[in-house]
Parts: structure tokens; C-alpha cells; sequence
């Protein structure tokens, strides 16, 4: 493998887990005349394999609670993860210490879902954006601090005379558009969006998406995009992955995905979107609701649900496997011909 | 006669500083076993258009204007009694909230049989039947079981199941839904939409759907109206309104959705956002953000024309309509 062709991220095995027991003496519990300890876990993760090339936008798409965030959250070390390993650009990241990992820091930025929590509001929208170029360029002068920070509030389209104000003068959208030019204002490659527009308008969500291309071609950025809506990741994603109880169950180029979705949940998912003027509503019904991350289900994670379970998917965890239109899929029924 | 007919409603809040206008002038209706689509941007006002029909809407909001009839009947006429009479067992709303419908503290199968004991004279046990039945008819698994369970005692799915189950308790003629699957996940949401949609069709109940997804909308209802800030902007049959928006406003919502088949292209954005309650500007709400404003649209509300069957507020739609009747017919 050469080395351009190495992924700028590269998650392993990634695991999870939530520990929901609580202190020591909250766990016992006294059955049949004998303390017992109990301990109880959210398995958020499990085990995930991702990729992200440079260039790219990798889009991870699933319902709630299925780990979108807990990933996201891992890979900028705002969790420690119970097993596996995180890599950037080569170097594994981790379990680097506290000055270790501040390049990182700055390479790598999030957006998250809440325009309205994420900025402080004590603070104008020029100290917002001054305050991590400081962190990150300490030897700056005042002056070279300030000409960064115009000249990416002018690449997001902020006009100069927001400066003075505070976040919770502004709008959704604008807010959004404030916390993005706060993750670029210190020149990142990567960039994690955490449903960056779901909390927006759909008149607000045109904006940002264009704002998010726009700084993604003119400035070379990396992304790793989680959202739920489908439509959204066929237009900005360059690939998929399909995250289902904290597995990532099929991955594939965004074209291939939408085109010949190959597991059973990602048809049911693509067919339950709700597009303008098809008629008939063709969904692929699922039955049974979705299983809690606390007590996983045997097997295939989704076989409570899917229309195609044998014996084999109760017992066995299915891999993520290549399948015949390029992408990867972990369903036994796929890989053993049956769908 | 329709079922409902709202004309003209105007409803204010009275807050400090004089009050805000949350609905102006709003007419519409609704007929028996129709399906009718609200969609607009957050604050645009669908949910006080909702409470506001069944006389729900709570301090400091009122209704300074306007009636809304429903079998003709002047909801405004009426006593508190009489109204709780059609509210719940005439018209059952589904609120945006699943905890506005259900109390935390009793068990699913109790705030059923209260409901149905408040309007009718049953026994418990005739009513716990009843209540078991519509539980069925929501394909809950197993039914009878949860009679005896808590509200959080159920996943989110299921939770809306019994909404559903409850909103159909007494039969009624219509259904507002306020975003009742925005809470959703889309597998789930699909199949409860389905729900809702087959219910309703089998007992010609008629639907008032409030949602921001054209998507959806598109999908399940046979017209739609168009809030914004406030104002019906736009309303007529569904599809003509989606394949052939007439209101710029409502033109910019299609455009500015992801397409299928067109990745990486840039987006349509309508400039700005819509402005609180307390900014309206005169004339044309949409104004400070359409591409194709003029002084007049700057002063004063355009009224309604028609376009197909089509009834929209603007300016620049009236002056094409109007370019069109003029235009002499061309032979080539
Ligand atoms: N700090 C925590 N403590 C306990 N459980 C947690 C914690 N954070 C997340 N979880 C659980 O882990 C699972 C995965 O959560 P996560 O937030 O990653 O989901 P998600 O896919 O981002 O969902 P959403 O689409 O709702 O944002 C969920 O069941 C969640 O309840
Ligand atoms: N009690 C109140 N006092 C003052 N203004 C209010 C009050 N309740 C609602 N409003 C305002 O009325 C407007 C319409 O609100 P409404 O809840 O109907 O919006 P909506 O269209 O349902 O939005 P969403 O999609 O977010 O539910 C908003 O601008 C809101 O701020
Ligand atoms: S592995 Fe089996 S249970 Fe899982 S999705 Fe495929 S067919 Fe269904
Ligand atoms: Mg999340
Ligand atoms: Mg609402």
C-alpha cells in the first residue's frame, strides 16, 4: 500500500461501553440470601471498522441511539473507548496524553447538532472565534490573530459587524454558521459534523450544507458527516456507512448504496424516506421495534427485525464482508446468497 | 357543507409591549375523510393554528377575529361543555408532544377508560373492552398487556401506537396531527404514517396533518396549505402545489431539498430566515427574503389569486397571471 492511499482516519475494532450500575454499593443486590453484584452496560459501540480518506466526506447514517454520535465522540477523544484503536494519519491517537494530543486538536474540529448549546454566551462572536486561534497559535500577534479571524468569518459569508454581538442575538442558521467558522478558523483538515443541520430549518439547512461543500472544496477538508436523513447524505456524501445497534452493517460508495442497497435494513431504511411526489408509499415493512443497547440481541443485531433471519442469524454475528457491487455488507443472508 | 371550516381566524398573544400576531386572517377547510397537509418553517404558526381551532389556544395567546364552524356550528358560540363535547370525541388531536396526551403517573389502560367514561355513560368493564380493541386495531404487541403498563414503560414507537389507539377511542371525524412521528425514526415513522393513513381511510376520518416534511406531505395528503409567519401563503391541491409551486416562498422549500440524482450540486438557499413574531415587516411577510421584490410587496399584503386551483398571496404571481390573460393568442 503506498502511502497516499493510507486513510487520514482509520478506527479498529472500536468498542463502547456505558456503564449504567453505578457506584460500587449501588450494584449488590441481595437475592436468595446471597449479595450478588450486579452491573449493567450500554453497549453503544461494538466493534466498528471505518475508513476516512482524505478528500472525502464519509457520511454515517442510522436511527437514534444506534452509536452515530458515540463514534464521532471517540474519534475526537471526547470518549475514551472500551476496546480498539483510533488512528490519524498513522500515528495511533488514543491514548496519547494531554500535550500528545493537542496538534490534534487543532487538525481535527466538531460541529455538533445544537447551534443553540454549543456557544457560550458570554462571550461575542469575536472572542468566540479569536479564542481557539490563541490556544492553537500562541506566539500570534494580536494583529495575525485578528486578519484569521476576518478572513474566515468573510469565507463563511459573517458579516464583520456580528463581532460585537452574542450568540443568542442570532438565529439558528447563523449560529450554525458561527460554530462552523469557529472549527475553521484554526485551519483544520478534518472535521467531524454531528448532525450539523438537523435543528434547522429546512429553508436554514440549504444554507449550511452549501457553506459546509463550499469550505470542503476550497479548503481540502476531510469529513466525517453523521446525520439521519437519507436525502441529505445522497447529496453530500462520497460514501455511507449504515450504523444498526452500534455495528456498522452495510458501507459502500454513496451512489452503489442508494442504487443496490444490499442489507436488509439499509432497504428498509432507503425505502422508508419520504420523497416528494412518489405516490404510493412502497415501504418495506419492519416488524418489532428496535432492540436497546442494553441487552443486545444475539447473533446479527437487526435479526428481531429483519424479514430474512434464519437460525444462523440468531446465533452468529455476521462480518462486514465485500459484496458484489463494491461495498461491504454483514448480513449471513447476503454473503450466503439467499438476498 | 364542510366539516370544518375556519374563516378569517386571527389570534394574537398579549405580551408586554402590545400584542404579537401569531395567525392573520387564516381561512380554510377541511371536508369529511380528506386529507389535509400543514406544513411551514418552525414558529410559522401551524401549532397555534391547531389549538386555535379547537379553542385550546392558552394565555397570553387569544382569538381577537374570525370563526371556525365545525358542521356548521359556531365553535365560538359555544359553552365550555358543549365544546368538550366535540373536542376529544368529535375532533381527537395528536399532539407535538406524546407527554401532552399522556399522563406519566397512570397506566395506559386507566387514562383510556377515563377518556372514554368522560364522554360517554359505560361501564369500566365495557370500556376496558373498548379500549383493548383499539389497541388491537394499532397492532401493539400484545395488547392486553399493556392495559397495566406506564407510559415509560413503552419505546417511542409503541408510545405513538397508544396515542393513535387513544385518538380513536371515540370515533371521531377528524384528526389533527401535530408532527406526530418527528419524534421517530424513519423505519418507525413509515410505519406508523401507514397506521394513521389506513385507519383514517377505513373510517373516513378526516386528517390534518401539521409537519415540515414535503416529503411526507407529498406522500400522504390530497391538499396542503402553506404557513408562513403566521399567514396561509399558499394552499390548493398537493400535487399541483409540489410539482408546480406558485408562491416564491414555497418554490425555494422544493428547491432547497436534496434531490435524488443530483449529488454535489449546490443548493438553492433562500437568503436570511424567517423573522419572530414581533418583526413582521408591512406588507408581504416573505419580502426582505424574495427574489422578486417590488415597493408594492414592501407595503401592503397581496391578497389571494387563483392559479389552477391554486389560491396564492403574492404579488409577482398575480402580475404573471395577469401577462398571460393579456397575451394574445400566438398561431405559429
Ligand atoms: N454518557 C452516556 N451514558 C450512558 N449511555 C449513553 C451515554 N451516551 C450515549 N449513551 C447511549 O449509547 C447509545 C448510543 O448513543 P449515541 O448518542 O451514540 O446515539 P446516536 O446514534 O448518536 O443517536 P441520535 O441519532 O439520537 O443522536 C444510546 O443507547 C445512548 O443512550
Ligand atoms: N405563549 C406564547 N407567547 C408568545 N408567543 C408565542 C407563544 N406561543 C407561541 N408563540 C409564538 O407563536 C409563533 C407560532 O408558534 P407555533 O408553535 O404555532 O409554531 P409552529 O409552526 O408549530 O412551529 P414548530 O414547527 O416549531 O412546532 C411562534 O413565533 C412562537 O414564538
Ligand atoms: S444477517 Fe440475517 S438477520 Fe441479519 S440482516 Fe442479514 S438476514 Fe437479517
Ligand atoms: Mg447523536
Ligand atoms: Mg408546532
Amino acid at each position: 500500500m503506498t502511502v497516499q492511499s493510507a486513510p487520514l482516519v482509520d478506527i479498529r475494532q472500536l468498542e463502547k461501553r456505558f456503564d449504567l450500575s453505578g457506584s460500587f454499593l449501588e450494584q449488590l443486590q441481595f437475592r436468595n440470601g446471597r449479595f450478588t453484584r450486579h452491573q449493567e452496560y450500554v453497549h453503544a459501540i461494538n466493534g466498528v471498522d471505518l475508513q476516512v480518506h482524505r478528500g472525502e466526506a464519509l457520511c454515517v447514517v442510522g436511527e437514534s441511539g444506534c452509536g452515530k454520535s458515540t463514534v464521532a465522540r471517540t474519534i475526537m477523544g471526547l470518549l475514551t473507548p472500551s476496546g480498539g484503536e483510533v488512528h490519524y494519519d498513522g500515528e495511533r491517537i488514543d491514548q496519547l496524553n494531554g500535550r500528545e494530543v493537542l496538534p490534534y486538536r487543532r487538525k481535527m474540529q466538531m460541529i455538533f447538532q445544537n447551534p443553540y448549546a454549543s456557544l457560550n454566551p458570554r462571550m461575542t462572536i469575536q472572542q468566540t472565534l479569536e479564542e481557539p486561534v490563541c490556544f492553537h497559535h500562541p506566539a500570534w500577534s494580536k494583529a495575525e490573530v485578528r486578519d484569521q479571524v476576518q478572513d474566515v468569518m468573510q469565507s463563511v459569508g459573517i458579516d464583520p459587524d456580528w463581532g460585537v454581538r452574542y450568540a443568542h442575538e442570532f438565529s439558528g442558521g447563523q449560529r450554525q454558521r458561527i460554530s462552523i467558522a469557529r472549527a475553521l478558523a484554526v485551519d483544520p483538515e478534518f472535521i467531524v459534523a454531528d448532525e450539523p443541520i438537523s435543528a434547522l430549518d429546512v429553508s436554514i439547512q440549504a444554507q449550511v450544507l452549501n457553506l459546509l461543500m463550499d469550505a470542503q472544496e476550497s479548503r481540502g477538508l476531510t469529513y466525517l458527516f453523521i446525520t439521519h436523513d437519507l436525502a441529505v447524505v445522497e447529496h453530500f456524501g462520497t460514501r455511507v456507512a449504515v450504523m444498526y445497534l452500534g455495528t456498522v452493517c452495510e458501507l459502500a460508495d454513496t451512489k452503489t448504496l442508494f442504487a443496490s442497497p444490499r442489507h436488509p435494513y439499509t432497504q428498509a431504511l432507503l425505502s422508508a424516506i419520504p420523497r416528494l411526489e412518489d405516490d404510493r408509499p412502497n415501504h418495506i415493512r419492519l416488524h418489532g421495534e428496535v432492540s436497546t443497547p442494553v441487552n443486545l440481541p444475539s447473533g446479527c443485531v437487526f435479526h428481531e427485525r429483519c424479514p430474512y433471519a434464519n437460525e444462523r442469524c440468531k446465533q452468529e454475528v455476521p462480518r462486514l464482508i465485500g459484496s458484489d457491487t463494491g461495498g461491504q455488507v454483514a448480513c449471513h443472508a447476503v454473503q450466503e446468497g439467499r438476498l | 357543507m364542510a366539516l370544518l371550516e375556519v374563516n378569517n381566524l386571527d389570534v394574537r398573544f398579549a405580551v408586554r409591549g402590545g400584542d404579537l400576531q401569531a395567525l392573520q386572517s387564516i381561512s380554510f377547510s377541511l371536508d369529511k375523510g380528506e386529507r389535509l397537509g400543514l406544513v411551514g418553517e418552525s414558529g410559522a404558526g401551524k401549532s397555534v393554528a391547531a389549538f386555535s381551532i379547537l379553542k385550546l389556544i392558552a394565555q397570553p395567546g387569544y382569538i381577537a377575529g374570525g370563526e371556525v364552524l365545525f358542521e356548521g356550528r359556531n365553535l365560538s358560540a359555544m359553552s365550555e361543555r358543549e365544546l368538550r363535547q366535540i373536542r376529544g370525541n368529535r375532533i381527537a388531536m395528536i399532539f407535538q408532544d406524546p407527554m401532552m396526551t399522556l399522563n406519566p403517573v397512570l397506566t395506559v389502560g386507566t387514562q383510556m377508560v377515563e377518556a372514554l367514561k368522560a364522554h360517554r355513560r359505560i361501564s369500566t368493564r365495557a370500556a376496558r373492552d373498548i379500549a383493548l380493541k383499539k389497541l388491537q386495531k394499532v397492532s401493539i404487541p400484545s395488547p392486553d398487556k399493556r392495559l397495566d403498563q406506564y407510559p415509560h414503560e413503552l419505546s417511542g414507537g409503541m408510545r405513538q401506537r397508544v396515542i393513535i389507539a387513544i385518538a380513536l377511542l371515540l370515533d371521531p371525524d377528524i384528526i389533527i396531527a401535530d408532527e406526530p412521528t418527528t419524534a421517530l425514526d424513519v423505519t418507525i415513522q413509515a410505519e406508523i404514517m401507514a397506521l394513521l393513513l389506513a385507519l383514517c381511510e377505513q373510517d373516513n376520518v378526516a386528517l390534518m396533518l401539521i409537519t415540515h416534511d414535503l416529503g411526507l406531505v407529498s406522500q400522504v395528503t390530497q391538499r396542503m396549505l402553506v404557513m408562513y409567519s403566521g399567514r396561509i401563503i399558499e394552499q390548493g391541491p398537493t400535487k399541483e402545489i409540489i410539482n408546480d409551486a406558485q408562491h416564491p416562498y414555497t418554490q425555494g422549500l422544493i428547491n432547497a431539498l436534496p434531490q435524488m440524482g443530483e449529488p454535489g450540486r449546490r443548493l438553492y438557499q433562500i437568503p436570511g430566515s424567517m423573522p419572530s413574531l414581533s418583526r413582521i415587516p408591512p406588507g408581504c411577510p416573505f419580502h426582505p427574503r424574495c427574489p422578486f421584490v417590488t415597493d408594492e410587496c414592501r407595503q401592503t399584503m397581496p391578497e389571494y389569486v387563483q392559479s389552477g386551483n391554486v389560491d396564492v398571496a403574492c404579488y409577482e404571481v398575480s402580475k404573471l397571471i395577469e401577462q398571460e390573460n393579456r397575451a394574445p393568442e400566438v398561431t405559429p
